[in-house]
């Protein structure tokens, strides 16, 4: 008896043993593994997104410019759809039967018990028509949300458009986007993505196994209310956006406003433009690939990622840097007999002067006496040190921003070109010299800017001496912020004694009879300016014009550029001194020439299309192309471009051949 | 004297065991409430619904118990026979009368009111196994006894798989081990042992492996004990039937088990992965249960048991609404008092002076053990779902009572202990 007794042992040790299998198993999935945690969340749980209105956008004079507009959506759930009538949706939706079952198919596919897109952006009509029958379609909703809408029509480029997010969106943004969500892809809608697009809110809804809501999650403890996006305050005015957009029709080019004292930009124009709300709801697809399709490429923001020689308009920088150096005075004459020898190479003149100063040299856009001031200043110390005194010229002419982004509050901003003596040593080694590079004196050859960083020199000199970053927003939210970084001075090292004598020959260009601008000249406002004819080996000139207005306290500063518009005076001139003109005075007084903005605005200036049955070369338009000399290229050529140097300029022809907006990095998030 | 005399009927019982019982039932009820809890239709108490009945069926569980304490001990060994051919007629009827429910011919409809005769076959065979062990006092070391005992126990399993309900037949395996406590080899359990791990192997690892480590082990074996020919006949005899064993298995897994039966054991190998199919009850109640962590989310906060995840949850599957309220901490406590029951029980019926209650002791110790192991095992998937029911604990009258007789019949007997059976 004794020895079975001991079987006892046997059998509760075999209790125990299975006890402890038990409660390991259970510390395993209870408090080791989380799965089981996870799981029963994502079985009961369902966070339903409630979308915030957009900010809304305000010009300076606080007119909306940009705003939302209702849209409805048909959501679906899948599952809890029960047979209905087909033909009935169909009809309410003006959509085939077909397309009803393919669409019905496509939802089930994406997840057959979340809530899908059936049919996006529903007409009025159709929601109307819905929302009498919707109790005969179980398992659809509609779900209102808002979309952008541009009252005015304009600044297409400026503002930018809103897409719904692409995996990479989603997955950049560390959980924030959701597929369905929308997000600013370009211009302003993306550069201030953060602030427009507000706080999603959320709604934590329980399901129970048959997959009927059941009530809100912890008496709603974590849902979260969504919150507007901030309202922005623009720059921009769009009284003289619209009148620019006006001038600028059937042309190709630019212009940028900035308000001196502050860095505002007053009006952004690039030209050819279009309508904003073309890519706005469901017809985005057509009309983006219209937009790519047109050989004039309207989606390339021209004011910053045109890039032209700033041609004579350099002229007045040239000077100051000039003056500031001691390499010349306000009263060094030198004599123009129509072409200044460079070495072998000859730059010509427009006019023959003979002795001519610095007032009368802006004024009269004296090819001679700037290559005369830039020899002045490449040889101050000698034919030896030219590479020296190369460089210290290219630091004190880059701190007016050449070959350098400004930080504008825009996506894709380009810097230009502008090359260190480095550059110049790569390719020619120690045999360069002022003759080398005489072409930069009159702005033309290997340097090239944006409108903005044109328009920015300007409120640079018409502030006699420093900007402040160019911007277009200047206020964000209910407390309009203004960022820190737009109140700060930047100096351009030139003191201010220097620009009276500039500022009077730019004052001369426009309003005495010699000056390259005179027809330009605006009844009882002193506009300062200076033209520039950038050359082009493709075609007609292009017609440039930079200035400020009124001369003393000057108010705005602008740059404008017409492709193949010729001389500067010709169009870019005329087209500043209406904005100018229109901006100080809200009215445009008749010229004693003449000139009428709608003789402006209708002229069409549009390059020919050489073979419309060729696709037409991107080549052709110059503000895509980086400019080369083509004395230039020829001795690189024979010179054997490094292999670096010849990747480089295939890579930025690449580049310049796909401007595709979407491709390119974000360069600035400010 | 005088205070025995006038507590005669509840004299020496355990009360400890009562209150564990208890305990037990009290979870029990709680649990069901929450399984069936519903916030929007939260009213006053209602006993038409699941967790009204459930109460009834305790307090009339608990009457039932002490009632049976009221009968005269003696009686449970003399009617043994009579209780046991009642059973096994019950459950001959129960094929041909029996309603139909989920598959199984399992019970026996009287009013309103639903018999499972399968649930009261325990303790008939419980019964009648201790008086023939009693009676005859065998040692099981000859054949005779041990088919007899065998048989005993065999003819309610194979009735009840005729219904089919293959997880109560398989809990009358129980009785191994009253058997063996009275003297069956070990071998018998060894053999049982090895042929559920050969069964699972057959799944898991190829066959001809198998057979090739029987042969290598056989063959050390017999290497070992080269100079005893006795050993070396039966080494390889045995050998020899495993191996045909590891073949009769898998034919018989083909032919015998229904396809459901099949599935399940397969997801519980981990063979296949069916998360809406078979596989979505044990899924769902690991996710139940593993969702309860450390401390459980609460008394009515649990959402998988709220929101219908979990299928039967009220029944076989309660216990994945104990372990997403009331987490690791709960389940410890709710084991530890099985354990703390099963382990007493053992105690109580070591200390019987009688062989009729030490028998009987250790068939309804071993009986709750099948059903907490199979049950708990089953939801946490470390057994294929065996639908059978949580002692004590899960929804339901006739295995809630039969439970309780099978307990108070043996608390009788325990405090009968001093006197003469």
């Amino acid at each position: 008896m004794d020895q079975l007794f001991n079987r006892k042992y046997i059998v509760q040790g075999l209790f125990i043993v299975v006890a402890l299998i038990l409660l390991g198993k259970l510390f395993y999935i209870q408090i080791i593994s989380d799965k089981a945690f996870s799981s029963a969340e994502s079985n009961v749980l369902r966070k339903i997104y409630k979308y915030p209105a957009r900010g809304a956008i305000l010009d300076r004079n606080m007119k909306v410019i940009v705003q939302n507009e209702p849209v409805y959506d048909l959501m679906v759930i899948p599952n809890e759809v029960k047979p209905f009538d087909t033909l009935g949706l169909a009809n309410a939706l003006e959509i085939t039967i077909e397309d009803v079952r393919k669409k019905l198919k496509k939802a089930k596919a994406q997840s057959p018990y979340q809530s899908t897109f059936f049919e996006r952006q529903i007409s009025v009509q159709s929601y109307a028509r819905l929302q009498e029958i919707m109790y005969r379609f179980p398992g659809f909703r509609t779900q209102d949300r808002t979309i952008r809408h541009y009252p005015d029509s304009i600044a297409g480029q400026l503002f930018g458009y809103v897409k719904e997010v692409n995996p990479d969106d989603i997955e950049k943004s560390e959980g924030y986007y959701k597929p369905g969500d929308f997000i600013g892809k370009s211009g302003l809608e993306r550069s201030y993505e953060d602030f427009l697009r507000g706080k999603k809110g959320v709604i934590n809804t329980l399901y129970d196994a048959r997959n009927v809501a059941q009530g809100s999650y912890a008496n709603g403890k974590y849902d979260i209310n969504a919150v507007s996006g901030d309202r922005l305050i623009s720059s921009l005015d769009i009284r003289i956006q619209r009148l620019g957009e006006e001038l600028m029709k059937n042309k190709v080019g630019a212009i940028v406003a900035i308000e001196p004292a502050t860095g505002e930009i007053l009006a952004f124009v690039s030209s050819p433009g279009y309508d904003p709300n073309q890519l706005v709801g469901k017809d985005w697809g057509k009309n983006y690939m219209s937009l790519i399709a047109n050989p004039y490429r309207p989606q390339i923001v021209r004011p910053i990622a045109g890039q032209y020689s700033p041609g004579s308009s350099f002229k007045p920088v040239d000077a100051l840097v000039a003056l500031q150096d001691g390499a010349i005075d306000p009263n060094t004459t030198f004599f123009c007999p129509g072409y200044y020898m460079a070495g072998n190479h000859k730059v010509k003149c427009e006019h023959v002067d003979g002795t001519i100063n610095m007032q009368r040299g802006i004024a009269r856009s004296c090819n001679t006496y700037f290559c005369h001031v830039f020899q002045n200043i490449i040889t101050k110390n000698g034919m030896k040190n030219q590479r020296q005194t190369y460089a210290h010229w290219h630091e004190q002419i880059s701190k007016w921003g050449f070959g350098q982004k400004l930080g504008i509050d825009m996506p894709f901003e380009k810097k230009g070109i502008f090359y260190q003596a480095d550059h110049y040593d790569k390719i020619y080694g120690k045999r360069w010299g002022y003759t080398t590079v005489i072409s930069q004196a009159i702005g033309q050859g290997e340097i090239t800017s944006t409108p903005l960083q044109m328009a920015n020199v300007m409120a640079a000199i018409a502030n006699r001496g420093y900007y402040l970053k160019p911007h277009l927003i200047k206020g964000i939210g209910d407390k309009n912020v203004v960022k820190k970084e737009y109140v700060v001075k930047n100096y351009v090292g030139v003191d201010e004694k220097y620009f009276p004598i500039v500022i009077d020959g730019m004052r001369d260009a426009v309003n005495s009879p010699w000056g390259t601008a005179k027809e330009s000249q605006i009844p009882n406002i002193l506009m300062c300016g200076k033209t520039g004819t950038v050359q082009n080996p493709h075609g007609k000139n292009h017609s440039v014009f930079i200035g400020f207005a009124p001369m003393n306290k000057p108010k705005i500063a602008i740059a404008v550029i017409v492709e193949n518009g010729g001389y500067g005076g010709s169009y870019a001139a005329p087209i500043s001194s209406f904005i100018v003109e229109k901006y100080l005075t809200d009215s445009i007084k008749p010229r004693s020439n003449g000139y009428t903005v709608k003789a402006f605005a209708e002229t069409n200036l549009l390059p020919a299309l050489i073979d419309k049955t060729k696709k037409v070369k991107p080549t052709k338009l110059d503000s895509l192309k980086l400019k080369k000399a083509d004395s230039l290229k020829k001795v690189k050529d024979s010179l054997k471009i490094k292999p670096a140097v010849l990747k480089q300029t295939v890579a930025t022809k690449l580049k310049v051949n796909q401007p595709s907006i979407n491709n390119k990095p974000v360069t600035n998030k400010q | 004297m005088i205070q025995q005399q006038g507590n005669r009927f509840f004299f020496n019982v355990d009360w400890i065991t009562v209150l564990i019982y208890i305990a037990l039932c009290t979870v029990g009820f709680i649990n069901v409430y929450a399984s069936i809890y519903n916030p929007d239709k939260a009213t006053g108490f209602d006993f038409a619904s699941s967790y009204g009945k459930q109460l009834i069926y305790v307090i009339t569980g608990v009457i039932l118990g002490l009632s049976i304490l009221l009968f005269d001990g003696r009686l449970f060994n003399v009617f043994a026979p009579f209780i046991y051919g009642a059973t096994l007629f019950l459950l001959v009827v129960v094929l041909f009368v029996g309603r139909n429910v989920g598959g199984n011919q399992a019970w026996i409809p009287i009013g309103s009111f639903r018999l499972q005769p399968s649930e009261f076959a325990k303790f008939g065979t419980a019964l009648l196994l201790a008086r023939y062990v009693s009676t005859f006092n065998p040692k099981f070391r000859d054949i005779k006894s041990i088919v007899i005992a065998g048989l005993i126990v065999l003819a309610p399993l194979l009735l009840i798989m005729l219904q089919p309900d293959t997880g109560s037949a398989l809990v009358f395996l129980a009785f191994m081990f009253p058997l063996y406590r009275e003297g069956l080899s070990g071998y018998f359990l060894l053999i049982f042992l090895g042929m559920i791990v050969l069964f699972v192997a057959d799944f898991l690892v190829p066959t001809y492996i198998l057979i090739l480590i029987l042969t290598t082990i056989g063959g050390l074996f017999i290497y070992n004990n080269r100079r005893k020919q006795k050993i070396i006949i039966s080494t390889i005899l045995v050998t020899i039937i495993a191996i045909a064993y590891l073949f009769v298995v898998k034919i018989a897994y083909e032919k015998v088990l229904a396809p459901h039966q099949r599935s399940r054991i397969e997801l519980m190998l981990g063979l296949k992965a069916d998360n809406k199919g078979a596989g979505y009850n044990v899924i769902q109640s690991q996710i139940a249960i593993g969702s309860g962590q450390l401390t459980g989310r609460g008394f009515l906060q649990g959402t998988q048991t709220k929101y219908g995840y979990v299928p039967a949850q009220s029944t076989d599957f309660i216990f994945s609404t104990i372990g997403e309220e009331w987490g690791f901490v709960g389940c410890s406590v709710v084991i530890g008092l099985y354990m703390f029951l099963l382990l007493r029980l053992i105690n109580l019926a070591e200390r019987q002076r009688s062989t009729f209650s030490r028998v009987y002791g250790y068939s309804v110790a071993c009986i709750f053990f099948f059903h907490v192991f199979i049950n708990i095992g089953m939801t946490i998937g470390i057994i294929p779902v065996i639908g059978i029911p949580l002692p004590f604990i899960s929804y339901g009258g006739s295995s809630l009572w039969s439970f309780t007789i099978l307990l108070f019949i043996f608390l009788k007997l325990d405090s009968n202990r001093m006197g003469f059976i």
